[in-house]
């Protein structure tokens, strides 16, 4: 059985299959209901809960967050974003040059506050270190740090000061590395860049590989860098994206039930998949029967020592019980596919694209 | 530069007029915002479907009666209704028809925003929605704009399960605007937002048939009917066709595509009204009143025409993608630079 040391750095001693399918989740969870009551009172000036009480708050929610992510038996956990409001706003809010005007909508009634670059971005205060430190400390995993990419902060933004976006991207790319450097001196060791907008618009994979060139510009080869994307049209970026210096493609693609799949049989899947086995959107636990048959359909694109599995997505908008629910047996059903494939059990081709039904 | 200036000036002594004007589907107000959120609900079974109840049309005639002030206050020459209910954007029409059944969630061109999917399942007929948005607005100005999406974009946002054939559809969809039109109170201008013609260009044939479906829409109304494609310049054929409909103006989007807009009316003139996109819908940078009137010079100074009738000065695309404040500050330079176009004219 071949190995894979970048990945491998996060198995576990005592891990009990010979094949080691690692198990993780993409970033956000749902907030336990008192916190967002404890916000609420954080935000009433006639109320006395204060700055050191929201903190105290907020710490709370990531200690048990993360043990939750660990009571599921997730490989690499995280604090659930406990801290994050929105995946743009946090970031704009730390980042010299943003500015908010007022929420703009999306879709419906769902606004956020897109802001706006209005003079050169500027690196000032870390944005995640002391996130990261709290997580780990409270953590007896691995721990991984997701960060927002350059070229969403850029696209979900507002450009005034940039002559393009492009520009605006890559000068973000430079204080995402910035941040990574700071983040690895901390101890972080699994870093993943968030790219919703990548797959969104022609041709963006070309600026979002420039942008990446300089996000690892300097940061050692052992750390493990992720690069998350969803809901786009994955036939425009594949295979441009497998020139991208990243260790690791994260995928939503069981909201889609596979059927962006063969996108990425041919060529051949030369870095490690993430596969997304369970489905952010439909509220209900799937079965670990069904989840090992998602698993499974990662076989078809990659071996085992290339492969991750994790949600779809964030879960936060999840009911907590199904967010942890959909934890529990994904990791059921990694460690049943990873005994399976030991006894070898599991036999399935890679490459072959389906053939269509029709 | 003080020279083209004079120059410019004193062709223009026969009197162009300088219309501001916006392209509608404006952002709620900040409150509206809320009151609805609170009102309706988040999710996709939440949006508007034409049967609201008192509370949320009393909200929305609020919030209307608010962007329509805000027109008057800022000096626009022409004052939309705003669009305010247009959850679905320019699906609005179909979303809300009885004969469409709306689906998932889709993406709305190459944004970040969505919309739900319009499936046609039965005979378009007229259901009067937009009609019963405009009277109310009727009441509070007398330069009513009327907005629609244009036929062709309308049907390439929408899925039809009912006509069967492209063309039929499109002719289908092309009927029940007009109807839609007939029923609307007295307007002095008709924008059609057409960005389909750039996003989703029409092959052969395909682009004689969207301009007569344009043309059978243009002729239900007796308003200046101005034709406005965005997010870059139409293809040369596309552009052609267009101009063989009856109708007042073109619209450019000079925020995404200067030289191509350009090339088109250099190379195969225009109609005798003009609308350009100068003010940039989906940016917060606000432009300055000078420069968008500079700009407006700059244009006519690279087209053959000797003088348009009337030229619209707008923004490129709807304006629900700004904030509420800004929103506010684009009207108020678009208004702004109209005005002194039109004082240049009349003091030379």
């Amino acid at each position: 059985m071949s190995t894979n040391e970048n990945r491998d750095q996060f198995r576990p001693e005592n891990h009990e299959n010979d094949h080691f399918l690692l198990t993780t989740v993409v970033g956000s969870y749902p907030k336990p209901k008192w916190l967002n009551r404890a916000k609420e009172l954080y935000q009433d000036p006639d109320h006395s809960f204060d700055d050191d009480d929201w903190q105290e708050a907020k710490d709370d929610a990531a200690r048990l967050i993360t043990a939750e992510h660990e009571r599921a038996g997730l490989d690499v956990v995280v604090d659930g974003e406990m801290r994050r409001n929105e995946m743009v706003e946090f970031f704009a809010h730390r980042i010299e040059g943003y500015e908010f005007n007022g929420p703009v909508k999306v879709w419906g009634h769902n606004y956020f506050d897109k802001p706006s670059v209005v003079s050169e971005v500027e690196y000032t205060d870390s944005w995640l270190v002391d996130e990261y430190e709290f997580t780990a400390a409270a953590a007896n995993r691995p721990v991984k740090v997701p960060i927002t990419g350059p070229y969403t902060l850029a696209n979900w933004s507002f450009n005034e000061a940039y002559e393009d976006d492009d520009e605006l991207t890559l000068a973000v790319a430079d204080l995402v590395n910035e941040e990574i450097e700071k983040l690895v001196e901390a101890g972080a060791r699994y870093i993943q860049i968030d790219e919703p907008a990548l797959a969104t618009t022609p041709d963006d994979h070309a600026i979002v590989g420039e942008a990446l060139e300089h996000i690892v510009a300097d940061i050692p080869e052992e750390v493990r860098i992720g690069l998350h994307v969803c809901y786009g049209d994955y036939s425009r970026i594949y295979p441009e994206i497998l020139d991208f210096p990243v260790d690791e493609f994260d995928l939503e693609l069981a909201n889609g039930d596979y059927d962006q799949l063969d996108v990425f049989k041919d060529p051949e899947f030369t870095a490690d998949l993430a596969l997304g086995v369970t489905d952010v959107h439909v509220a209900e636990v799937e079965s670990v029967e069904q989840i090992e048959r998602n698993i499974q359909k990662g076989l078809e694109v990659v071996p085992p020592e290339q492969l991750v599995v994790s949600p779809d997505c964030g879960v936060k908008l999840l009911p907590r019980e199904v967010a942890y629910g959909k934890m529990a047996k994904m990791v059921e059903a990694a460690r049943n596919v990873e005994a399976k494939l030991d006894a070898g059990e599991i036999d399935v081709e890679r490459g072959t694209p389906t053939p269509a039904d029709d | 530069m003080e020279n083209i200036k004079l120059r410019y000036s004193l062709a223009r002594a026969t009197m162009t007029e300088y219309v501001s004007t916006t392209t509608g589907l404006y952002p709620l107000p900040d409150w509206a915002k809320d009151e609805l959120s609170s009102l309706k609900g988040h999710q996709k079974h939440d949006l508007i479907g034409g049967d609201e109840g008192e509370e949320i049309t009393t909200a929305y005639e609020e919030a209307r009666e608010e962007v329509v002030d805000v027109q008057r206050e800022t000096g626009l020459d022409r004052v939309v209704e705003g669009q305010l209910r247009w959850d679905d954007m320019l699906a609005h029409p179909l979303a809300v028809h009885d004969a469409v059944e709306t689906r998932g969630i889709v993406r709305y061109y190459d944004n970040n925003n969505f919309y739900r999917e319009p499936v046609v399942q039965d005979e378009l007929d007229v259901s009067g929605d937009v009609a019963g948005e405009l009277e109310s607005a009727a009441d509070l100005t007398d330069d009513l704009q009327a907005v629609l999406p244009g036929p062709y974009s309308l049907a390439e946002l929408a899925t039809d399960e009912y006509y069967g054939d492209d063309a039929d559809f499109l002719a289908a969809i092309a009927d029940f605007l007009a109807g839609e039109l007939e029923a609307f109170p007295a307007h002095e201008t008709l924008y059609l937002l057409e960005p389909s013609l750039v996003e989703d260009a029409p092959g052969d044939g395909e682009d004689e048939r969207a301009s007569e479906a344009i043309d059978r829409v243009a002729s239900a109304t007796d308003a200046d009917v101005v034709v406005h494609p965005y997010w870059g310049a139409l293809s040369e054929k596309v552009y052609a066709h267009l101009l063989d409909a009856d109708i007042d103006a073109v619209g450019f989007d000079f925020v995404a595509n200067q030289e191509d807009n350009l090339y088109n009316v250099q190379e195969y003139g225009t109609t005798d009204d003009i609308s350009l996109g100068l003010v940039d819908g989906q940016n917060t940078l606000v432009e300055e009143p000078e420069a968008v009137r500079d700009r407006v010079d700059w244009v006519e100074d690279q087209l053959p025409v000797s003088e348009f009738e009337t030229v619209y000065l707008t923004t490129n695309t709807e304006t629900f993608y700004l904030p509420y404040n800004k929103y506010e500050a684009k009207l108020e330079a678009l208004a702004e630079a109209a005005a002194l176009a039109n004082a240049e004219v009349t003091t030379t």
